[in-house]
């Protein structure tokens, strides 16, 4: 008796290996299709903003005269954004995983509290505005400055941060907190000179890719009602300001095409800035992440 | 190393108890732990913080509007007087972007996903996966901007009856945008299933093909699951594409070419307007949010209830 009906097996084959190159190639082509996306985006913004792109550009203040404005109080008001941003969610959120990962005893309140960071990381930015509107321009009265708006974005990537750097502690052998608890040290001697030390690469590509997301990030500043378009630098973090995803927003949405070109230039500025954290934070992790 | 002079008749035994006694040291490392709990705190606070303001400013606006009219009303017209406010057409706008997202994304994302995990090599796909996360890191504005001035007028020469602020623009784009999250989770959880399956299958005569289709997504389905499920929560929360390409009329029904509002843009219209603070247009934003937050949070709890099923089967 024959277990296999042979006839029936090499009829069906041929249409089983066709089946087989054909969804390969479909597989393929899906992801070609994604690729081919991100060309015609960048293909699409640098063809439209490239010509617009100067010092001038770069260096001249918002203009109802497309070929007058420029980013520089968007800018600048990015830069001093970041200037709360970095501190803030650096010292909470290496503060947080050093908690969770060396201090915090595996009970319930850690496990709610961890549960709550992958949470909150799933929380729509729109929903982070709320929280700024109301807690930081309203209630504690700091309007639409630099500070209020800081904050906000802190608490957006917070959560980012605060895994990436858990991660990159608990990536830190066992044995090398032994060998320091050994010589003597004790166990924030042992964090501060072994562990962290060790884990800085990885806590540091993570921050810079949460910090990346902070400077694209637009939707809780409109949220925040932070002003579209300003003239004016800001001189201290209580001053108000615009940055850079705000600016763009402003030219999007006017109907001239010049504005939308203005748009496309602002988009490249913004895109080059990420694209170097980027570069950065990976150079990082390759050149001193250590292996154990 | 010399020690100093007064120290060097000492054993190491008075070094460790001397050590031991030292006052400022013993403080430190009874205060650091204290204040390193205070930072994790803040994420503690954080959610109350959010749960508190939208509770709050959510219930003075149900102390204006009735709970009944906000949830059945089919019309939303807050600028009229007296203001209209039924959530669905709202809702409505949502869906309809996120269906079509969905729609883009699910198989794009997943044949990627069966393309990195089971066909190509490993030199493909290590230049091919830092590509597809780079679409994941565009911020959403510069998205918005690409529906707006490039999808939308191409997809006006093959569909003349498409308004110039429409569902699928947008859709399409999101679709895009969430692609890698969904390609990434899912090939973590096709690569997770053990090789020794594939090869079972292979050994008794079936094609890669049905391997992937019999084997692979079956044994990854919790994970892929998840994966969309979490794309679908991206979708809904998403601000600025439908913003600013989506348009400012909600309404109600299945119409995809025609301008709509999503939840998102709603809050964005009234924070960028003028409305003013105390009137009952400017609590409405928070029961908008509040409603999108609960979306959300159920679509994240779902995802993270099916992700942890798959670690008990392998």
């Amino acid at each position: 008796m024959k277990l296999i009906d042979e006839k029936k097996v090499t009829s069906g084959m041929k249409g089983r290996i066709f089946r087989n190159s054909l969804f390969k190639n479909i597989f393929l082509l899906a992801t070609l299709l994604c690729l081919l996306f991100l060309i015609v985006l960048f293909w699409r913004i640098l063809s439209q903003g490239l010509a617009y792109l100067d010092w001038q550009f770069l260096n001249s203040l918002p203009s109802r005269k497309p070929e007058k404005a420029g980013i520089y109080t968007a800018l600048n008001g990015t830069l001093w954004m970041m200037a709360v941003v970095v501190p803030v969610t650096m010292i909470l959120g290496i503060g947080t995983a050093i908690y969770l990962e060396e201090y915090a005893k595996k009970n319930k309140f850690t496990t709610f509290i961890q549960v709550n960071i992958s949470n909150l990381a799933g929380v729509p930015s729109v929903v982070y505005g709320l929280l700024g509107l109301t807690i930081f321009v309203r209630a504690l009265n700091l309007g639409t400055s630099v500070l209020a708006a800081g904050l906000t974005m802190s608490l957006l990537i917070l959560p980012v941060v605060i895994v990436s750097a858990q991660e990159a502690i608990r990536a830190v052998p066992n044995s090398l907190r032994e060998a320091s608890y050994g010589m003597g040290a004790t166990k924030w001697q042992t964090i501060l000179n072994v562990v962290l030390p060790a884990a800085l690469p990885g806590i540091l590509t993570g921050t810079i890719l949460a910090l990346s997301r902070a400077i694209g990030e637009t939707a809780p500043l409109v949220v925040l009602g932070i002003p579209l378009y300003l003239a004016f630098l800001p001189t201290s973090f209580l001053d108000e300001f615009t940055a850079l995803p705000m600016q763009i927003y402003n030219w999007t949405s006017r109907p001239q095409a010049e504005f939308q070109n203005l748009a496309a230039a602002g988009i490249i500025v913004l895109l080059a800035i990420l694209i170097i954290m980027n570069s950065v934070a990976i150079l990082i992790r390759n050149k001193f992440q250590k292996k154990y | 190393m010399a020690l100093p002079e007064e120290r060097e008749s000492h054993s190491v035994r008075d070094l460790i108890v001397l050590k031991k006694n030292n006052r400022k040291k013993k403080a430190i490392e009874k205060l650091v732990p204290k204040l390193l709990l205070l930072t994790a705190i803040v994420s503690v606070l954080t959610t109350i913080g959010i749960l508190f303001t939208l509770l709050i400013e959510t219930f003075t606006f149900f102390q204006r509007v009735s709970l009944f009219e906000f949830l059945t009303a089919d019309t939303w017209y807050p600028f009229s007087n007296p203001g209209e406010y039924g959530i669905l057409p709202l809702i409505s706008g949502t869906l309809r972007v996120t269906v079509i997202a969905i729609l883009v994304a699910v198989p794009l994302g997943i044949s990627a996903a069966i393309y990195l995990s089971d066909y190509a090599s490993d030199r493909t796909r290590r230049i091919i996966k830092p590509i597809l996360e780079v679409l994941a890191g565009i911020p959403t504005i510069v998205y918005g901007f690409f529906a707006l001035t490039f999808v939308t007028p191409v997809l006006r020469t093959f569909i003349p009856s498409l308004e110039i602020f429409n569902a699928l623009s947008p859709g399409i784009v999101m679709g895009i945008m969430i692609t890698p999250t969904i390609a990434s989770l899912s090939e973590d959880a096709m690569s997770a299933v053990p090789y020794s399956i594939r090869e079972g299958a292979l050994a008794l005569g079936a094609t890669r093909f049905e391997v992937t289709m019999k084997v692979v997504l079956p044994a990854a389905s919790s994970g892929i699951i998840a994966s969309i499920v979490l794309g679908i929560s991206r979708a809904i929360g998403e601000t600025m594409i439908v913003s600013i390409a989506g348009g400012s009329s909600p309404n109600l029904g299945f119409n995809v070419t025609e301008s709509i509002q999503t939840m998102t843009a709603y809050i964005v219209q009234v924070a960028q307007g003028d409305a003013g603070y105390g009137t009952t247009i400017y609590y409405s934003i928070y029961a908008v949010g509040f409603t999108l937050f609960l979306f959300t949070l159920a679509m994240n709890l779902f995802a993270a209830w099916i992700a942890r099923r798959i670690r008990e089967e392998y």
